[in-house]
């Protein structure tokens, strides 16, 4: 339709004199938004007493039921980016950060009316369903165009993007809170109009990111940038086709690395107030231990940008084998610093393995791009980001089961997370193996000249 | 002043920085002041 045709990548092309750094403040007012979801929690307490207001009644939603909207939200991260991963790519990403605005905007004011006439299913479908897509779509959203902006620093610059994603949740925690608090009344706790205003507020800000972004012209390079002659063993020259991607034992085995780095940080991440307060009971408290959480966000965030940007210095391969090195070494001090009582060296492993873990989301990008050039990267990190979803799964499985399994047979609650801790770190030399088995993609999987306007060209007709 | 002729102005960029800068820094400070409870 043409009231449509400004969000098309031809009109995202940028003019001379347009400044690359406009392009991470778009990619954060995405990124910012959907980084929500990690907040999505300050919602569960209140969401429990609907009906009871101040406390809850037998008709009122469980913590069960309501624990299902993040992780549908999650599983449709990974299915929608792995789906319209290439229409993605293909449409430019002033489509797809508009389709995603639409999506988690729609995915709010649909709970909103869910919330209202008390209907989980509802709930489910607007915020983990919709409110899912547009986590994909906008998760990927920016990433090719800053890589493409970037080509001296990519790391660094999808580090900023996703570092956002990280510290969405510091900016919709206390907002959320302060909305419910303006909102509650006798008669309803204000979760139904917080959410409302949140969908308009994020809308607003996403459609920002929307309108500022651009795409480099063809041919456009960083002032006194001269790319590699010769590509270097690692970093690749030309492009691979997105599903030519998934027939390269690369994909599979970065996929496993993402996938294992993630899952022995995400099952902490969630458990760290609960497995903190165990492991030193008495020195920690409630409140200590809900600082903690804190700092591992604040560390989830900047390990983001800290390990991408240095990954353009060490390279993708060796900052991985630094995460699953230093994982190894550091999950296996744990017991031993809940041993000797030390809450400092307890503290300190944490959140080391907390920024790797963000470090491996952001690092990730880039390593694609290395493997198989900037035309696709987008899609392929759509496809990879199904890693994350399986991840999801394992953690806290691994981490919480393992952890009841021990406390029902006489382990003391706090040496209950050691077999855990061990497993985490033998999870990371499997890890290490699949990137130490990582080498250049064979050229057979590399486009030829022509086939990128081909390819290109049936896909805007799909 | 601009980054170019007839392109980004510095104005631009510190809007832009700015609309995503400021409730970051509010919310990471937020976010410290809470994590200090960690140290008490």
């Amino acid at each position: 339709m043409a009231i449509f045709s400004f969000l098309d990548r031809a009109h995202t092309v940028a003019k001379p004199g347009y400044s690359r750094w406009m392009v991470p403040p778009a990619a954060l007012c995405v990124h910012l938004c959907i980084g929500q979801a990690y907040a999505f929690s300050v919602f569960n307490l209140p969401m429990t007493k609907l009906l009871g207001i101040t406390q809850s009644t037998p008709g009122d939603w469980k913590l069960t039921e309501l624990g299902w909207i993040f992780s549908i939200a999650i599983f449709f991260l990974g299915v929608s980016s792995a789906v319209f991963g290439r229409w993605v790519e293909e449409g430019g990403p002033r489509r797809a950060m508009f389709t995603a605005a639409l999506c988690w905007a729609g995915g709010f004011f649909i709970s909103a009316f869910g919330v209202s006439i008390h209907n989980l299913w509802i709930v489910y479908l607007g915020y983990g369903v919709l409110g899912g897509i547009a986590l994909g779509i906008g998760y990927i959203s920016p990433v090719s165009t800053l890589i493409k902006w970037f080509p001296d620093r990519p790391g660094m610059a999808t580090g900023m993007a996703i570092m956002g994603f990280g510290g969405g949740a510091f900016i919709a925690s206390p907002l959320s809170v302060w909305l419910m608090g303006i909102f509650k009344t006798q008669h309803h706790v204000g979760v139904a109009p917080t959410f409302i205003v949140l969908g308009a507020i994020y809308f607003v800000f996403m459609m920002v990111g929307a309108i500022i972004v651009r795409v480099p012209a063809p041919g456009w390079a960083p002032e006194g940038y001269k790319p590699p002659a010769q590509a270097k063993k690692l970093i690749s020259n030309n492009d691979v086709f997105v599903y030519d991607a998934l027939k390269t034992p690369q994909f599979w085995l970065i996929w496993w690395v993402l996938c294992l780095n993630v899952t022995a940080g995400i099952g902490v991440l969630g458990q760290a107030s609960a497995m903190s307060q165990e492991m030193f009971p008495g020195h920690i408290t409630p409140v200590a231990a809900a600082g903690f959480v804190g700092l591992m966000s604040l560390f989830n965030m900047g390990g983001r940008f800290f390990w991408a940007s240095t990954s353009d210095y060490i390279g993708r391969r060796n900052t991985y084998f630094v995460f699953m090195v230093l994982g190894f070494v550091l999950y296996c001090l744990v017991p031993y610093t809940g041993s000797v009582g030390s809450v400092v060296g307890f503290v300190c492993a944490f959140l080391i393995i907390i920024s790797m873990y963000g470090g491996g989301f952001s690092t990730v990008p880039a390593y694609l791009k290395d493997m198989y050039g900037t035309r696709y990267v987008g899609a392929i990190h759509g496809l990879l980001l199904t890693a994350w979803s399986m991840a999801g799964i394992f953690g806290p499985v691994l981490v919480n089961y393992i952890r009841e399994y021990n406390v029902t047979h006489g382990v003391p609650k706090a040496q209950a997370y050691n077999t855990t801790m061990y497993i985490m770190a033998g999870l990371l030399v499997v890890g290490f193996i699949c990137n130490f088995l990582v080498k250049a993609v064979d050229a057979r999987f590399h486009m030829k000249e022509n086939e990128n306007d081909i390819r290109g060209a049936a896909g805007a007709r799909a | 002043m601009t980054t170019a002729k007839q392109g980004t102005t510095s104005f631009q960029l510190l809007l832009a920085w700015g609309f995503v800068g400021i409730p970051l820094v509010l919310g990471v400070l937020q976010t410290l002041i809470n994590a200090m409870k960690l140290f008490q």
